[in-house]
């Protein structure tokens, strides 16, 4: 029961405070914790152009996993949202939805964002990265494999959103040296089953996969 | 009757090993849907209007303008006027609409007036709780006045454990669609089997009618076994919006106000002892809330049940605030927090390290062998002899470390559960039961089992749950999910086995029971040179596939499996004296659950059990406000669970020696989230030479207690 639908855009809604309003006007950026203090989560700067858009839907388009696809949405619908709702990418999950657990994370332009706390207008021209992209079941990544081997989940709902800030953590730290600088790294993730410490030991061992591929 | 028995230990390929879980791949790669990621066809979006007061009436509610907005198609009144409310979040209208922006946009356009009512929405102290207090009578064994009078030290304490809440990162909730013939309901559920007969009844519908699918679940921890309101109200907006499926999950913010908590326990303890530690007398007077309906009353004193001398009162507090459901080990945190920081205290008062104490009154436990075993394992793995020092006496630096023990137990045993394991002619194996896999490992462990018996590869099984067309399986409720499905699948793998030793013995010039299925083939025992590949042996089945059931029940369950388990848990901790924050170093647990089918998703259990009670210990707290009735901290930001970086080095033994694999396959999710609290909160007092009475150790109550003010 998964099939992908046409998003049903509302014509005329006029939210008395917009989402984009709220978002912006508390300058929530991505990582507001842990990822902050790493830097390995952080804000997309917002678009620059300051053309007024909505409340209604608006056509635009987004740049997903090397595909373009073509949304008509409202400007108050998040990344998240959108992704999941309109897109059937369904990886990224929706759990605080204010930038707190990491359960949403996703890569763009080469960072960890929390998909919750970014608005998917904002996202036009940019290079989107999900859980979906960066392999399948018959192709995991590397870190998903050690993520498997390691058993770091166990419900599984946060695993998704640790491989991404994984993945992106890895992208720019290829050589963590120890349980510790994971820990930094990886410190913008909630997990409730109480994963980590398998985290702790996949993300090590990825490393070394990763490395290993690249040299290879 | 056939031959159920585990395999020798020695002789078992599969069972006992670390095995990565089968979805494992599937989890990670983000493509394993979810209730909550289901997007069907014609998909509505549900939304809940939910009370703003802790205790009020509705006066008037006006539904009229959200109906008529564009894009909503269904309008729930559920609590029309008149209505009493006895909680902040309780449910008063739902939405469903063509967006999830239009149905929340709706939830403002209706109109609700309510009466206000004076509310109690905190416990701690029970003076101001009045009449909403109600005392259980007090109960009593042996003569505790003799036995205060009789010992030679008597040390009393005062300790408080605080509601907390599930926090499942899935929210509850559901799709959900009413087709004029029968519903299907896709839900977040511990409950695959059960849960359609709960909706059917609350919806009128023969249970027949009721379709449960779930493939995957984002955490339940106790919370998730019934339809809910909003899976009732989800429901109804479907069949009133033409059959349209609609999906409805709680926001966090409801979700951590109305989904489930904990009950809280607060109270005294007093313990009258010997001077070598051994414990004569108890006495207790405690209160716990769990919301409305009042508040469970944990089973004290916790293990050491066999204290001659007892009295205990206790009384349940009903406040207006969300109410309690099943948190991992009902009550146990609780009553083992009582309890086991009460023995340290007595260990310090009496100058003993808390080790000898809790051993020497494993005498008092029902399992003295077994605790006294662990505690001697757990102290090997902490380096507890080197590192212990009497209380307080942690050097003259501001950050001062310290040791802590606490013990556990948890019953278990199997739930009711039927298996089919169908062999195909093909050669495929499948097993089906109604069963469901909260992350535990269930699906692999029922691979596992049917592998092992059938002389597969782990991959050659299919296991088939999270439908309530297949056989009946209980909630996974309680740790009884691994001892009813490990039976029922094993006797399922036995029965349908026989059957294809039937159709083959011809071929191989043997009886039925001369066969053994061996690594992929079924040979004549003793000589396996007379075999058929297990593809061939299936080929000769014709067109049928063999189909047998396995059955374990609950009050007769056999050898396969048993009930109730040991663990010791023990902390070390770092506590700075100047900031009041108690740092995580090390942890250790020692768990004994029977036989072991996957030693990596058991040790991944105790792991999660470990951290989770870091988080009770250090973190969790819902904070009710007394002015407004709300609660303060319904996010994720102020609703604290510990991260990757808080919870230091983790050391799991898992007890496989032969007395403990004899007994047969024992639950283990709820044992290994008991004891660590207890432990953390003793490790505390050991570090800074006070006891912080009141979990979570925040950085302020430690503060407080090193002052001696109260916290
Ligand atoms: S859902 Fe985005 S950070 Fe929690
Ligand atoms: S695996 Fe369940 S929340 Fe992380």
């Amino acid at each position: 029961m998964s099939s992908r639908k046409e998003p049903e855009v509302p014509k005329k809604t006029k939210p008395a405070v917009s989402r984009r309003g709220f978002i912006q006007g508390v300058g929530l950026g991505t990582g507001a914790l842990g990822g902050a203090l790493t830097g390995t989560a952080e804000a997309a700067p917002q678009s620059a152009g300051g053309a007024v858009s909505g409340p209604g839907a608006v056509p635009f388009s987004l740049r997903i996993n090397g595909k373009t696809h073509n949304v008509t949405l409202e400007p108050r619908v998040t990344l998240l949202d959108a992704l999941r709702d309109s897109l059937d990418l369904t990886g990224a999950k929706r759990v605080c939805d204010r930038g707190t657990c990491g359960a949403c994370t996703v890569i763009v332009d080469g960072r960890a964002v929390y998909a919750c706390s970014v608005l998917a207008i904002d996202m036009q021209g940019r290079q989107i990265q999900t859980i979906e992209g960066i392999g399948t079941p018959d192709k995991p990544h590397p870190v998903t494999s050690a993520f498997v081997e390691h058993d770091a989940q166990q419900c599984g709902y946060c695993t998704p959103g640790f491989v991404m800030a994984a993945k992106a953590y890895l992208d720019r730290n290829p050589n963590p040296r120890s349980e510790a600088d994971v820990e930094a790294g990886l410190g913008g993730n909630l997990c409730r089953c109480g994963t980590y410490v398998g985290v702790r030991k996949a993300v090590l061992d990825a490393a070394r996969d990763v490395r290993r591929g690249r040299n290879a | 009757m056939p031959n159920y028995n585990w395999p020798p230990q020695g002789q078992r390929r599969l069972m006992g090993k670390r095995l990565s879980r089968l979805d494992g791949i599937e989890k990670a790669s983000g493509y394993a849907k979810y209730a909550s990621d289901l997007n069907p066809p014609n998909l509505l979006h549900g939304a809940l209007l939910t009370a703003p007061h802790a205790h009020c009436r509705v006066t008037s509610i006006d539904v009229s303008e959200a109906k008529a907005m564009q894009g909503v198609t269904s309008v729930r009144v559920i609590a029309p006027a008149g209505t009493e409310i006895q909680w902040r979040g309780a449910e008063v209208a739902a939405v469903s609409a063509t967006s999830e922006t239009i149905a929340l946009d709706a939830l403002k356009k209706i109109k609700v007036q309510y009466e206000v009512l004076p509310h109690l929405v905190k416990e701690e102290d029970l003076k101001k709780a009045g009449p909403r207090a109600k005392a259980a009578g007090e109960q009593l064994t042996g003569d505790p006045d003799q036995g205060f009078k009789e010992a030679d030290v008597v040390v009393e304490g005062y300790y408080g454990i605080p509601v907390i809440t599930h926090c499942c990162l899935e929210p509850h909730g559901q799709v959900v669609e009413w087709k004029s013939d029968a519903v299907n309901m896709f839900p977040s559920t511990q409950n695959v089997t059960g849960i359609g007969g709960d909706l059917a009844k609350a919806l009128e519908l023969p249970a027949t009618q009721v379709r449960v699918q779930m493939n995957h679940i984002g955490g339940g921890f106790g919370s998730k076994f019934v339809s809910d309101r909003w899976g009732i109200e989800a429901a109804h907006m479907s069949k009133e919006s033409g059959g349209r499926p609609v999906k409805l999950f709680l926001d966090r913010e409801t979700e951590l106000t109305i989904a489930g908590v904990r009950p809280s326990c607060f109270g005294k303890v007093k313990l009258g002892a010997k001077k070598d530690g051994t414990i004569t007398t108890w006495e207790s007077d405690t209160w716990a809330t769990g919301g409305h309906g009042g508040g469970g009353s944990p089973p004290i004193p916790y293990v050491f049940t066999n204290i001659p001398n007892q009295r205990k009162a206790h009384s349940a507090v009903s406040i207006n605030a969300g109410g309690v459901r099943a948190w991992r080990a009902p009550n146990h945190q609780q009553a083992c927090f009582m309890t086991d920081c009460a023995l340290e205290d007595l260990a310090a008062k009496l100058n003993m390290d808390p080790l000898d104490v809790f051993a020497k009154n494993a005498d008092l436990t029902p399992r003295p062998e077994v605790y006294r075993n662990q505690l001697r394992q757990a102290a090997e793995l902490m380096d507890w002899k080197k590192k212990w020092h009497p209380r307080g006496q942690s050097g003259s630096g501001t950050l001062k470390r310290g040791l802590g023990v606490a013990i556990h137990t948890w019953q278990g045993g199997g739930h009711d559960s039927k298996a089919i394991c169908r062999i195909n002619p093909d050669g495929t194996v499948e097993v089906e039961l109604g069963s469901q896999d909260l992350g535990t490992g269930t699906r692999t462990a029922i691979a596992i089992v049917a592998a092992e018996t059938l002389g597969l590869p782990l991959n050659a099984i299919r296991v088939k749950i999270g439908d309530n067309q297949y056989p009946p399986s209980g909630a996974s409720g309680g740790s009884t999910t691994i001892g009813g499905v490990s039976a029922s699948t094993r006797k399922a793998s036995v029965n349908s086995l026989e059957k294809l030793f039937a159709a083959v013995a011809p071929s191989l010039g043997a009886q039925a029971d001369q066969l053994e299925a061996v690594d992929g083939r079924i040979q004549v025992k003793g000589q396996a040179s007379k075999n058929l590949t297990w593809k061939a042996a299936c080929n000769k089945l014709g067109a049928t596939s063999i189909a047998e059931m396995g059955e374990n029940e609950r009050r007769n369950p056999g050898s396969l499996i048993s009930a109730g388990v040991g663990g010791v848990q023990m902390a070390e901790v770092e506590v700075d004296t100047e900031t009041g924050i108690v740092r995580m170093i090390k942890s250790v647990a020692v768990q004994d659950c029977g036989t072991v089918v996957n030693l990596k998703t058991a040790e991944s259990q105790v792991y999660g059990g470990c951290i989770m009670s870091i988080a009770a210990a250090l973190l969790e707290e819902r904070v009710m406000d007394e002015q407004t009735g709300r609660v303060l901290n319904p996010d994720m930001e102020f609703y604290k669970l510990s991260g990757i970086g808080d919870i230091g080095e983790i050391v799991v033994k898992m007890n496989m020696e032969k007395e403990y694999d004899d007994r047969g396959v024992i639950g283990l999710g709820e044992p290994a989230a008991i004891g660590l609290n207890a432990a953390i909160g003793n490790a505390v007092a050991n570090a800074i030479g006070v006891r912080v009475s009141n979990a979570p150790f925040t950085p302020d109550r430690v503060l407080a207690a090193l002052e001696g003010r109260t916290a």
